[in-house]
């Protein structure tokens, strides 16, 4: 079976400064991948590309069975091919319901006059009901998004993601600023999503990544350091002196 | 002068050695009859007689007969140079020797019809030609280059050798030219000049070449007339329409009028007949066919006169033929003359390139003053102040209000550039504070809150200064242009405010890169929590570059005022433009801004230069340009790149 | 549905019924229907008011909702006024060329009606004959086509390449402004096609109806405009009120989030832009043949940032705050410009509202901007004690969505 996503020589440069730097990786469908590195090794930058937001100098960007290239796509076409992203903030309407918030990420045409002429129907109700529920929001549907927690409101954005149904998901940063209890919920709900999906998670905390026990990717300069079990990068002398060893 | 006049008398007399002997007196006496009753075509030998005479008098005697003063005593046949006095008349000798007075009945005065006046001027333009007087001597050559005639033409060559002044010498040189262009009989010689000046761009140069290639259109059967100079053959339907080629076979008496729809009409209406005109019932006229069926059918009737319909029009232009011809006979001339303007066109327009290119240079300049401030406030800190075109007006106002107490242009000007920045930096300085502070995160209410500043300001300035222009003068040494040749030339003021934009973008580079302030400007910037950590406080910085924005703009203004109109609108009339100079330079770069107005100053007087009657068009063009322009650096022309432009 | 809709948005209703007897209220008062107590030229007056704040409507959607602070929907407005006003300026002048050709003695042939027309029209800038987008101008339903044509296909595109270049924002705003003074200095051209800076001119006048008289035309004006005033308020209403209204006010908020949520941001501001300028067109159309006369000052910039002053005053972000803002503004500045308000003599000198009340309606829109961003509109929620979340201070503006992605980022 061919990786979900396929990211093969990808170089970019921000005025002469190369923030990813012939950077090689696959991604399965049902894999859950820590990233880690270092400020500045390119990890958002990563992210930005495969979401659309950056376009690469060189290199390709393939999603799915069919190999389609994100490079040609726009951020929107990206999201609806199936590749959902998570902020490090949360991101959510403030302005809005969290029913709405739901209501408005839930998988369905995305077209405007599609849009325009969509109603509410009774499963659409019960949809956003049990993502509610998943989340632990189910008390707060009528209220402002606004007004939530600020851990509140990450989990009104991972129920958001899940309304997308995305095929792979990017994580960035998911347990800052969370409370234990918090951590907990959030590590098993990854895992648990990582079943049926790719799901990307960006982190710095080791001991949240040695939570998720899963395949972790070091990232340097732009490029890929190191591969593999989290025992097995913490062990190389590389990874030790450009991340670990820093402290 | 006396050695000069004596070189010249010698000259004189070396060229007309034959002549020399006889005196002014003589030849008068000798031509009596001729010259009491004189007659276009008999007097020209004697007044060339008298003007070759080298005799001193012939001048003053030929001026005199000219203003009718010459006067002959019956008596003796005698001529003098009268004046009329109280009781008779004041005799002066041809010599200029005073010779008494006589009483009234003595004198006949001679008076020249206007036929022989112009024989007298004309050879006394040799005369003026060569006086003693270097201005009277200027002034015949200007008023002949003013009104060249062919009969100048040889008088004019009589009197450059003994041109004694370089200058003057050279001008007649060259006037000499430009009429044996035109008017020697020679068509040799007329070649010759006019291959003479190669491709001169002087506007007289091109006065005495155009009427040579003027061309008439003019209709003919068969042959082409003889002796027509052919310019080129015109083909109707291509060249001209057969309107305009029927047109000119009536016009030339070929073919008979066409019959105008107004008249057509008239002739209908006369011949109404009980609701019926030839035939057709009125009600039915109204369409163009039938009234020509009408008309037709009255024409027949020999009611009507016959008119060319649009068949016989066809026919009457199929059977002649057209061409434009030369007015001037002359193919080798016309062909010398098209060849000159030809190669003077390309370097007129060569040069016309390079008073754009300075026009354009100096429209840029004007939006990058405007703009510099806007440059600040918008392109360092991300402030949208719609006020900005106000601080212009109210800077150009200061320089007004300064004018009327100090009437020396100069020094009011000296004392307004600091007092316009005092007040617009106090103006910024305010408004940041009350206003803008409160907004900085919020940058599309800021916006429209210093829309609210400015519609309230403009108002207040109408209500204070009224809605007409308001002079705001230049100094008499910014007067005048510097002019390089007859097309190339640039206002002083202009100069000067390239100047000021130069020294802006230099008092900037200096700001922003040599100095603390600009250090802590950039600093807060980039990150205003991490400056303010640092020492800075981004309150202060904050407001002192908005001040200096609108600083800047306040001396824009006087500089602005200096050539445009003072009104309340002033400032509305740059704004869109400074916007567009900033954004389409790049935001937040001093070269962007620089680069934008020059870009904007050169779209904007090329789109004059294709279409010079409508400047209107030219802005709205412009604007769609920068539009389009947009849409392929949507950054400007200087983009941060990266994460620094943050998105 | 409809009981949900209405049910959710009890303010579609108060609205639909204010305006309902509003409207009677001026029939009732009005000379032509009624006991004379409105003036015809204050019942006109209102009708334009009325269309006033339909495109204050307009402008609410794309400003308040959609967060794109347009300041070129007045020029969609003037544009809507130029097509209805084509027609009828050139069948009122053919019913009178008609007229004076058939004095002349033989019955005019279709040429020389529009000969005459073209030169009646056209003398004023020079021409005589008629500029190419003319050529529909004879035709009521061409024209009334073109009212939606032409403003909608221009908004299509300019949106197309604003939107697609990702200019978003305050370079939005000036954009739109450059692209409403291009067209605005195009119209002042004389060889504009358009009459040049003259404008058109005679709109009261409907062609074929001059035996009726301006109190009953005035009337019939003011009911269309009631009518596509309250058709207008209920479209818009139904577009904010579902999924489409939630997407376009997340744009509003955080554009980048929404497309990573899968929705083509580009192509909603697209939708907007080009729906709210067909309504402004639509209003265009309605509000000059009450007002007479239309030329290019009309669609000076001046004339949007008006518009936008009115939607803030109002209160943006709801649509019943554009209507009052349009209306509560242009009212009193049609009664402070209008010389009926009294003058204060100060002794030193007399403040004459003619010249002071900009400066009051400047300073004013300062003052809302600073104190007061929900406007008039802001007054309901007092009442209702329906009150957005205390955030202490923290904006909750559209920009603020960026900035926490912008952190998001470092």
């Amino acid at each position: 079976m061919t990786a979900l996503l396929e990211v093969s020589g990808v170089s970019v440069t921000f005025d002469g400064f190369r923030a990813i730097n012939n950077l090689s990786f696959n991604i399965e469908a049902a894999e859950l991948r820590a990233i880690i590195g270092p400020n500045g090794a390119g990890k958002t930058t990563f992210m930005d590309i495969v979401t659309g937001k950056t376009r690469p100098d060189t290199g390709t960007v393939t999603f799915g069975e069919r190999s389609i290239s994100l490079l040609s796509l726009s951020e929107a076409q990206i999201a609806r091919a199936g590749v959902g992203r998570k902020f490090q903030r949360p991101t959510v309407f403030e302005d809005q319901t969290v029913a709405e918030n739901l209501t408005m990420a839930l998988k369905a045409q995305r077209a405007p006059w599609r849009v325009l002429f969509w109603r509410e129907t009774q499963a659409d109700r019960d949809k956003v009901a049990a993502l509610a529920a998943e989340v632990g929001l189910s008390d707060a549907l009528a209220r402002k998004s606004g007004e939530l927690s600020h851990g509140q409101k990450q989990w009104l954005e991972i129920g958001m993601l899940l309304a997308q149904e995305p095929r792979l998901l990017l994580v960035d940063e998911p347990a800052a600023g969370m409370t234990l209890a918090e951590r907990e919920h959030t590590t098993a709900l990854l895992v648990e999503m990582a079943k049926t999906r790719a799901v990307v998670v960006v982190e710095h905390d080791m001991e949240f990544v040695r939570r998720l026990n899963c395949k972790v990717t070091v990232l340097h300069e732009g490029s890929v350091l190191a591969e593999g079990s989290l025992d097995h990068v913490t062990r190389n002398p590389q990874v030790i002196e450009v991340y670990l060893g820093r402290g | 002068m006396r050695a000069l006049l004596l070189s010249l008398a010698a000259l004189i007399l070396m060229a007309f050695p034959a002549l020399a002997q006889q005196s002014v007196a003589d030849i008068l006496a000798a031509n009596r009859d001729q010259i009491e009753k004189p007659s276009r075509q008999t007097i020209g030998p004697v007044i060339d007689q008298l003007a070759a005479s080298g005799d001193p008098a012939a001048a003053a005697v030929l001026t005199a007969w000219e203003a009718k003063q010459l006067g002959l005593r019956e008596s003796d046949g005698a001529f003098f140079i009268v004046e009329k006095s109280d009781d008779g008349w004041t005799l002066t000798n041809p010599d200029g020797s005073p010779a008494g007075t006589a009483p009234k009945g003595d004198i006949k005065e001679l008076k020249p019809n206007a036929g022989v006046r112009g024989l007298i001027a004309t050879a006394l333009v040799q005369f003026t030609l060569s006086d003693p007087d270097r201005a009277k001597r200027l002034a015949a050559l200007e008023s002949i280059a003013k009104d060249p005639k062919a009969d100048a033409l040889i008088p004019l060559r009589a009197a450059i050798d003994a041109e004694p002044d370089p200058d003057l010498k050279a001008q007649k040189q060259r006037l000499e030219r430009l009429l044996t262009l035109r008017f020697d009989p020679d068509s040799a010689a007329r070649v010759a000049a006019i291959e003479s000046f190669g491709s001169e761009l002087g506007l007289d140069l091109r006065a005495a070449l155009n009427p040579l290639v003027a061309t008439t259109r003019i209709a003919f059967a068969g042959d082409l007339p003889a002796g027509s100079n052919l310019a080129r053959t015109l083909t109707p339907g291509s060249d001209l329409t057969e309107v305009e080629a029927y047109d000119l076979l009536v016009a030339a008496n070929m073919a008979p009028a066409r019959l105008t729809v107004e008249e057509a009409r008239k002739a209908l209406v006369t011949n109404l007949n009980d609701g019926m005109v030839g035939g057709v019932a009125l009600a039915d006229l109204n369409t163009q066919a039938a009234r020509d069926t009408a008309y037709t059918a009255l024409e027949t009737a020999g009611i009507v006169p016959a008119a060319a319909t649009d068949a016989e029009v066809t026919a009457a232009v199929a059977a002649h033929r057209f061409a434009e011809v030369y007015a001037e006979p002359d193919p080798a001339v016309t062909s010398a003359a098209a060849a000159a303007l030809s190669g003077i066109t390309i370097k007129v327009g060569t040069m016309q390139a390079a008073d754009l290119a300075l026009d354009a240079v100096s429209l840029a300049s004007i939006y990058f003053l405007a703009a510099i401030g806007l440059a600040i406030t918008f392109g360092v800190m991300r402030v949208i102040n719609m006020a900005h075109g106000e601080f212009i007006m109210m800077g150009a106002y200061t320089g007004y209000v300064v004018q009327q107490f100090i009437p020396n242009h100069t020094v009011s000007i000296l004392v307004a550039l600091p007092l316009a920045f005092a007040v617009t930096f106090a103006a910024g300085v305010a408004m940041e504070r009350l206003v803008i502070r409160h907004l900085y995160k919020r940058p599309l209410e800021t916006l429209l809150a210093t829309f609210g500043i400015s519609i309230a300001l403009q108002q207040i300035a109408k209500n204070v200064f009224g809605t007409q222009a308001r002079p705001l003068t230049a100094p008499s040494w910014l007067d005048g242009a510097l002019t390089f040749n007859d097309v190339v030339s640039i206002s002083y003021i202009r100069i000067a405010i390239f100047v000021l934009a130069l020294v802006f973008l230099m008092f900037f580079l200096w700001l922003m890169k040599r100095t603390r302030l600009g250090l802590e400007v950039r600093a807060v910037t980039q990150n205003p929590s991490m400056a303010a950590s640092m020492g800075i406080n981004p309150d202060r910085i904050n407001m002192l570059t908005f001040g200096l924005g609108s600083g800047i703009a306040g001396i824009a203004g006087v500089a602005i005022g200096l050539f445009a109109k003072v009104t309340s609108e002033l400032g509305s009339d740059y704004i869109v433009q400074s916007f567009m100079t900033v954004v389409v330079g790049g935001v937040g770069n001093i070269w962007g801004t620089l680069a934008g107005a020059f870009l904007i100053g050169t779209f904007q007087k090329g789109i004059e230069w294709l279409n010079p009657s409508n400047t209107l068009a030219a802005q709205t063009y412009m604007i769609l340009l920068i539009i389009l322009f947009i849409q392929f650096r949507p950054r400007g022309i200087i983009a941060l790149k990266g994460r620094a432009a943050g998105d | 549905m409809s009981r949900t809709f209405f049910a959710k948005n009890p303010s579609v209703l108060w609205f639909l019924l204010i305006l309902a007897l509003f409207t009677l209220a001026v029939t009732v008062l009005s000379e032509a229907y009624g006991v004379a107590f409105i003036s015809t030229s204050f019942v006109k007056t209102l009708g334009k008011t009325l269309c006033l704040a339909l495109v204050a409507l307009a402008m609410d959607l794309i400003w308040g909702y959609a967060g794109i602070l347009s300041l070129g929907h007045m020029a969609f407005f003037a544009l809507g006024g130029y097509m209805i006003g084509m027609w009828l300026m050139y069948a009122r002048t053919d019913e009178i060329v008609v007229a004076a050709l058939a004095q002349g003695g033989l019955p005019a042939t279709a040429e020389e009606i529009r000969q005459g027309v073209a030169t009646q029209i056209f003398g004023v800038v020079g021409a005589s004959d008629f500029p190419p987008i003319w050529y529909f101008a004879h035709s009521f339903w061409a024209q009334i086509a073109l009212v939606v044509l032409v403003p909608g296909i221009l908004a299509l595109v300019f949106g197309w390449l604003a939107f697609r270049s990702r200019v978003t924002g305050v370079y939005l705003s000036i954009l739109t402004q450059a692209m409403t003074l291009a067209l605005a200095l195009y119209l002042f051209q004389n060889d504009s096609g358009l009459r040049g800076n003259n404008g058109l001119s005679g709109l009261q006048n409907l062609p074929g109806l001059d035996a009726v008289s301006q109190d009953d035309v005035s009337m019939w004006f003011f009911w269309a405009s009631a009518l596509a005033l309250g058709i207008g308020y209920l479209l818009l209403a139904w577009v904010v009120s579902g999924k489409f209204g939630s997407v376009i006010r997340a744009i509003r908020d955080d554009e980048q989030r929404v497309r990573f949520l899968g929705y083509s941001v580009e192509g909603y501001k697209l939708f907007v832009f080009t729906l709210t300028a067909v309504i402004a067109a639509i209003a265009g159309a309605l509000y000059y043949p009450q007002a007479g006369i239309i030329n290019p000052a009309e669609l000076a910039p001046i004339a949007s940032i008006y518009l936008a002053v009115w939607v803030a005053i109002g209160g943006r972000g709801r649509l019943y705050g554009a209507v009052i803002g349009a209306a509560f503004v242009s009212l009193l500045s049609s009664w402070f410009t209008g010389g009926r308000a009294p003058s204060i003599p100060l002794g030193f000198y007399t403040i004459d509202w003619v010249d002071w009340w900009l400066v009051i309606l400047g300073l004013s829109f300062v003052a809302v901007t600073l104190f007061a961003p929900k406007g008039i509109g802001g007054l309901f929620d007092l009442a209702t004690g329906l009150r957005s979340p205390n955030r202490r201070g923290a904006p909750l503006g559209p920009d603020d969505g960026a900035l926490m992605e912008k952190e998001a980022k470092e």
